[in-house]
């Protein structure tokens, strides 16, 4: 420290460090980066009293702007809303064939339908609405109760078998293990397997013939392909709702499981639910 | 600079007993003694740019006409694009995403047509600066150019070099303050107009300037225009050279794009030195003299303040100032102009070789001169020829090819494109007559400010079908698809593949877009997902 480190050239001193015989010049810093530094001094205390900055124990101090991020985002929530106030009155407003045959009211009740099915659907007819075992498949063209707009509308408004609501769509079909012998139900089964494919036992299928016109044709048809009045399946087509295996068929035919669908009118209210119904038309099943 | 007065000494009463003793000196300094010290914070030191004349400084009108032409009054060019298109020949519309330069049109997803500039903009500079060093930074850069304009106001209210360092010395007094508050005035009046100027690129000019001046216009265009304003006031007003020294990266980056052989603003000191501004007494004594007389014009011009005699260096803009104030000289002292001339490092150690005798002696101006007192014959000259060098050859192929592959992509892009996004969820959805289906979400994309209708139609996968959500046309191979000028359209496509054609192996096919009046096309290659195990 002693000795005064001067470069010769510049005739300005050095830090004194060097790398490889190259030292590194101490040049003063121009006075007008000073004030900037200072600048941005000032403006961090100016900001920490305008815009909530300081941590308290349990929140932190508000600022003198009142600026709130929740505040704005409530804000721009409002704006949306507000701009959308027309579609959504419209939507309430007019009956759900109408809403389809509107481009805009279409659009706009797809993409909200859409958002709502993700939140209330989702759980149990899945995500993309493919359905599973058990849970419809909403993308067919097979409807248990119905597949044009107003139709699937009614089943979401007031839900399938659901004990609450008085207009919910009921059916249940008896357990016929109590009603026919075992060789009956095995035959039924058979029968039920040839209609769009080849049971495992032609002879089967041909007896089983007889016991499905006189205990099943009532509500599946003549040709099995159902009711859509009693939510009754139609069975000669490719999709199975419980499987499509003869023992699947069989299990059934002895004790059939029932599905039940929540109705959504008095939790969603009428606009979700017509904006729901517009959506699981479009998925491509729609009638 | 702190000096401080040595005290004067007291008279002082020393104790007998001390002065009897002998006191040790001990070698020792403050570590912040006055000699030390240096500071912290260098304040800037005022330049006072005297006014040049000559060929340079006509030049640099020139580009400034030019260069401030072209920014202030592109917004107001207009170009016919038909009805569904703006006419605004240059315009980068920010809300529908669009970028119209004449007769382009650029979407978002070509914006590597902007970054292709880019790149030759960068190539361009490399080649500039290793043929003619910093040109830019010297006639073209906006720092240069707007300072350049701010000087001019400048020396127009305050007057040339010497009345301004007399004002600015001078105490505070009415005429100084009217003086330094018209200046800066003025300079606030330009800088709002180059930060007005710049928004009309990004609006329909005219229409923007009412809205301007009448309050109705975005927020943001108030905010970028002040934005704009202070940094083009600062810049070019308060902070001028220091911009270039502190902030721009380019002088550094400049060294390693010189060589010997690039064009600098040189001072030729094998002719200019011994200086004396006592030429003529000099000779008269029989002493060697060289042509410099030490006037330092080209000191008193130089807008970075700096002097050209120390040797190339950082600060040196090349503005080639000091080079018109130079030959004035030479012209009225009687010698060849070009004492400070644009000369390469290759030149210039030949030059310095001949007047050094080989760098065995100081220089003697005898040796770059003949009998008769004219510049030897021998002395280096640059020649056009060696502009071309494998360096700038290499940057002109590099810039040549840039432009000529953005040249062929905007010559052969599409103006019709088909986008599709195959649903993942579901997959397929199997329908009840064992047919398979696939959802597709196809966007069209109509790039021309024209409506027009296309053609959408499968390609490949026998027996397939397919419908559009929302279009009212019967299931079949394709369909006819409306779309407005210059957007994107997106329908929902369904394709659905009949049971006896489902294999249970996922098949390629393609959606293709054709418009059947210009037959532009564009082909989509998809896949269709069949489950597995069927049929």
């Amino acid at each position: 420290m002693s000795e005064k480190n001067i470069d010769e050239i510049t005739g300005v001193s050095t830090t004194g460090h060097e790398w490889d015989g190259i030292k590194e010049l101490d040049n003063p810093m121009p006075r007008w980066w000073l004030w900037t530094f200072y600048a941005t001094i000032a403006w961090a205390l100016a900001y920490t009293i305008a815009y909530p900055a300081w941590p308290m124990i349990s929140s932190a101090t508000k600022g003198v702007l009142g600026y709130s991020s929740r505040q704005e985002l409530a804000t721009e929530l409002s704006v949306v809303a507000a701009s959308q106030a027309e579609l959504r009155a419209a939507i309430a407003e007019k009956p759900v064939e109408e809403i389809l045959a509107d481009e805009t009211l279409r659009r706009f009740a797809t993409a909200a339908g859409a958002a709502a099915f993700k939140v209330n659907c989702s759980q149990c007819h899945g995500s993309g609405a493919q359905g599973s075992a058990g849970y419809p498949n909403l993308n067919d063209d097979d409807w248990l109760w119905g597949g044009d707009i107003e139709t699937i509308r009614r089943t979401i408004a007031h839900g399938v078998r659901f004990a609450g609501d008085d207009e919910t769509h009921f059916s249940e079909m008896p357990a016929f293990g109590e009603i026919l012998s075992p060789l009956e139900v095995r035959q039924v089964a058979a029968h039920v397997a040839s209609l769009t494919g080849t049971p495992s036992d032609a002879a089967l299928a041909e007896a089983g013939a007889r016991v499905y016109a006189d205990n099943c044709a009532s509500c599946h048809g003549a040709e099995g392909k159902g009711d859509i009045a009693f939510g009754a399946p139609n069975l000669a087509d490719a999709i199975w709702f419980y499987g499509s295996s003869e023992a699947e068929i069989a299990a059934q035919v002895r004790t059939p499981r029932h599905g039940v669908m929540p109705a959504w009118q008095a939790r969603l209210g009428d606009a979700t639910v017509k904006q729901l119904s517009v959506y699981v038309h479009s998925l491509g099943g729609g009638e | 600079m702190i000096s401080i007065k040595a005290p004067t000494p007291l008279p002082v009463h020393i104790h007998p007993m001390l002065s009897q003793t002998e006191i040790e000196r001990i070698d020792a300094e403050a570590v912040n003694a006055a000699g030390r010290r240096q500071p912290l914070y260098a304040p800037r030191k005022k330049i006072f740019p005297k006014r040049a004349s000559g060929q340079f400084r006509r030049f640099k009108w020139l580009i400034m006409a030019i260069t401030l032409g072209i920014y202030y009054l592109t917004p107001w060019l207009r170009w016919d694009r038909g009805p569904y298109a703006p006419d605004q020949a240059v315009l980068v519309d920010l809300a529908n995403r669009r970028f119209y330069f004449f007769f382009i049109e650029i979407w978002p997803q070509e914006f590597f047509y902007v970054a292709g500039l880019l790149v030759m903009a960068g190539i361009g500079l490399f080649l500039i600066t290793s043929t003619v060093g910093r040109a830019w930074c010297g006639y073209t850069c906006p720092q240069t150019v707007w300072v350049d304009l701010f000087l001019v106001v400048e020396r127009a209210v305050e007057g040339d070099r010497n009345a301004r360092i007399k004002l600015d010395g001078a105490s505070w007094s009415m005429g100084k303050l009217a003086k330094r508050f018209s200046k800066h005035l003025i300079w606030v009046v330009i800088a709002a107009a180059t930060g007005g100027a710049w928004v009309f690129y990004f609006a329909d000019a005219p229409t923007l300037l009412v809205d301007i001046f009448t309050g109705r216009a975005a927020p943001v265009a108030y905010m970028t225009i002040a934005v704009l304003t202070a940094t083009t006031y600062l810049f070019g007003g308060l902070m001028r050279e220091q911009v270039c020294i502190y902030m721009c990266p380019w002088p550094r980056i400049q060294a390693a794009m010189l060589d010997e052989n690039s064009l600098t603003v040189t001072y030729n000191d094998w002719r200019g030195e011994p200086r004396s501004r006592h030429a003529k007494k000099m000779a008269a004594a029989g002493e060697s003299v060289g042509d410099c007389v030490d006037c330092n014009a080209c000191v008193a011009v130089c807008p970075m303040g700096i002097d050209i005699r120390d040797g190339q260096q950082l600060e040196c803009i090349t503005c080639a100032l000091c080079i018109d104030a130079c030959d004035s000289v030479m012209d009225k002292t009687g010698r060849e102009r070009g004492l400070i001339s644009y000369a390469t490092l290759s030149d210039y150690n030949a030059n310095m070789a001949l007047a050094t005798a080989g760098g065995t002696d100081v220089i003697r101006p005898a040796r770059v001169r003949d009998a008769g007192g004219a510049l030897s014959g021998r002395i280096a000259q640059f020649h056009w020829r060696k502009i071309f060098r494998p360096r700038t050859l290499v940057y002109f192929c590099a810039w040549s090819l840039a432009g000529l592959v953005m040249l062929y992509a905007l010559l052969t892009r599409d103006r019709l494109e088909v986008n599709v996004l195959h649903d993942r969820n579901p997959q397929f959805v199997l329908l009840s007559d064992g047919a398979v289906r696939n959802g597709y979400t196809v966007k069209l994309l109509n790039m021309i400010p024209e409506p027009r209708v296309i053609f959408l139609s499968l390609e490949g996968l026998p027996g397939a079908t397919m419908q559009g959500v929302g279009i009212d046309q019967p299931e079949g191979r394709s369909l006819a698809v409306p779309v407005d000028p210059d957007r994107l359209r997106e329908v929902r496509i369904f394709v659905r593949l009949p049971m006896e054609r489902v294999t249970g192996v996922n098949e390629r096919f393609s959606f293709v877009v054709e418009d059947k009046a210009s037959f532009e096309r564009d082909v989509y290659q998809a896949t269709f997902n069949t489950p597995e195990g069927a049929r």
